[in-house]
């Protein structure tokens, strides 16, 4: 599972695009990960211009 | 909102506003929606457009578009080697600084006047697929659900894409075909009505950093970082890449926006589907060198609109008839963009030594075409042998 931080995402919808799942929407001023579809490959996490995914401490 | 269209048009950018006033123009009964509330907004996009490449789709260019005019570009190389250009010159990114807000929502009224119906704050969250033919789109508009029915819908959803992916085209970027971007607009700053860009692998690993005048001292100042980059756990975030550069040439300044976006710089994707076209980034007909897209998505967005007015005269929306389109784009943006992609796929393996001996080669000479074409066809003749690879690459194209 990956973590939004919603207070720093800029809602610009870079991870939508690369995630190879498409478990990831932008609706209008947020994203949205679909948890049953995610298989926490973290390019998303990765890609972001800000940094505002993150994968929870436990589990990377 | 009818229940009932002939062509949905999902993103109100410039290639979406296009195709929907292109179709709407050619008599069809046009729907375009805009997920977000306000068309234009917030922008991800460093604005510059070509005065000459703007002017072939929009005559008339309104003062309201334009935050200011761009007479030249300097390209910095990681060691401040400067190779400057003149207006007359310069690259097709340069010319405008749009700005954008007011820019894209001007152009879906266009569309509106043209006779198309126009929403936003109306997201598609699904398409009606009927015996492998999209018929319709489903989704929300004010957070209500609607459905309508239609014989083409054109995904012109930007770098999200996913009204592709929808209807089974894969979109997605692999982290070497996409930058990251972060961009802040800037006020209190000396600029002048140059673009500046700036290479190096400590400004912006695999990307640029650039500054876009946007007058009374303001300026986007930004960057983008490669995806593949990214991956890496030395590199940082680009938002870290852009403090850094923005403290060392511009302490003083103040943020005034902030701006984060994704660039495709990818080849094209599958375009077209049985009932379904794709335009602009949704596309990935970005410029994967200078990463400029508004061009590219208003040419695309007139091509797909000609093509949605010939299917419904036809009555065939099948990915046979849509072939129009491809043929349309392949010769034009398409050729160019694959020259482009040769050579980002090139200029991404050099190092700083490589970029600034590259830099140096060209800085005292007056390239007489400075454009991507002429840069490097310029650095190509000064550097026969360190090019040698690149330029039997590009053979067909220069």
């Amino acid at each position: 599972m990956i973590n939004v931080d919603r207070y720093k995402c800029g809602y610009c919808g870079t991870c939508v695009s690369v995630c190879p799942e498409a478990a990831i929407d932008l609706l209008e001023t947020f994203i949205n990960i679909n948890d049953s579809m995610c298989k926490a490959c973290n390019i998303c996490v990765k890609i972001c211009p800000i940094g505002a995914l993150e994968v929870p401490i436990d589990e990377e | 909102m009818k229940n009932r269209y002939d062509v949905v048009v999902v993103g109100a950018g410039p290639g979406g506003s296009i195709t929907a006033k292109v179709a709407a123009k050619g008599g069809l009964d046009v729907l375009l929606v805009e997920k977000r509330q306000e068309i234009g907004s917030p922008v991800r996009c460093a604005e510059g457009v070509s005065k000459k490449g703007l002017k072939k789709f929009l005559p008339q260019i309104k003062k309201e578009w334009i935050s200011s005019e761009a007479n030249g570009a300097r390209i910095y190389s990681p060691d401040g080697t400067k190779v400057e250009m003149a207006e007359e010159m310069a690259g097709s990114e340069v010319g405008y600084v749009l700005e954008r807000k007011i820019f894209d929502r001007d152009l879906a009224i266009m569309s509106a006047d043209e006779g198309a119906d126009v929403y936003a704050k109306t997201t598609v969250t699904d398409l009606v697929i009927k015996d492998g033919f999209v018929k319709g789109v489903k989704g929300r508009h004010l957070g209500k659900s609607f459905e309508v029915e239609c014989n083409l819908v054109i995904g012109a959803d930007g770098t999200e894409s996913k009204i592709g992916r929808m209807a089974g085209i894969d979109t997605t970027l692999k982290p070497v075909d996409i930058e990251s971007g972060a961009e802040y607009l800037m006020t209190g700053i000396d600029v002048d009505d140059f673009c500046d860009f700036y290479l190096g692998n400590d400004v912006a690993p695999g990307g640029y950093a650039w500054i876009f005048p946007k007058g009374d001292k303001r300026a986007n100042v930004g960057l983008a970082v490669l995806g593949k980059h990214l991956l890496k756990k030395t590199v940082k975030r680009p938002i870290d890449y852009l403090n850094k550069f923005v403290k060392e040439h511009y302490k003083d300044g103040k943020v005034a926006s902030v701006i984060l976006g994704g660039v495709p710089v990818s080849r094209p994707v599958k375009t077209i589907g049985n009932g379904i076209m794709l335009v602009g980034d949704a596309a990935r007909f970005t410029d994967p060198i200078t990463g400029g897209g508004i061009l590219k998505a208003m040419e695309s967005g007139t091509m797909a609109g000609e093509t949605a007015v010939d299917a419904i005269e036809a009555e065939d929306f099948s990915e046979n008839t849509l072939k129009k389109y491809e043929n349309k784009w392949r010769p034009t943006i398409g050729r160019k963009n694959e020259r482009n992609y040769l050579i980002k796929e090139f200029f991404i393996t050099l190092s700083d030594d490589e970029l600034n001996g590259l830099a140096r080669s060209v800085n005292e000479v007056k390239i007489t075409e400075m454009s991507v074409t002429g840069l490097v066809a310029t650095l190509i003749e000064k550097n026969p042998e360190t090019l040698k690879n690149l330029s039997k690459m590009l053979f067909k194209y220069l």
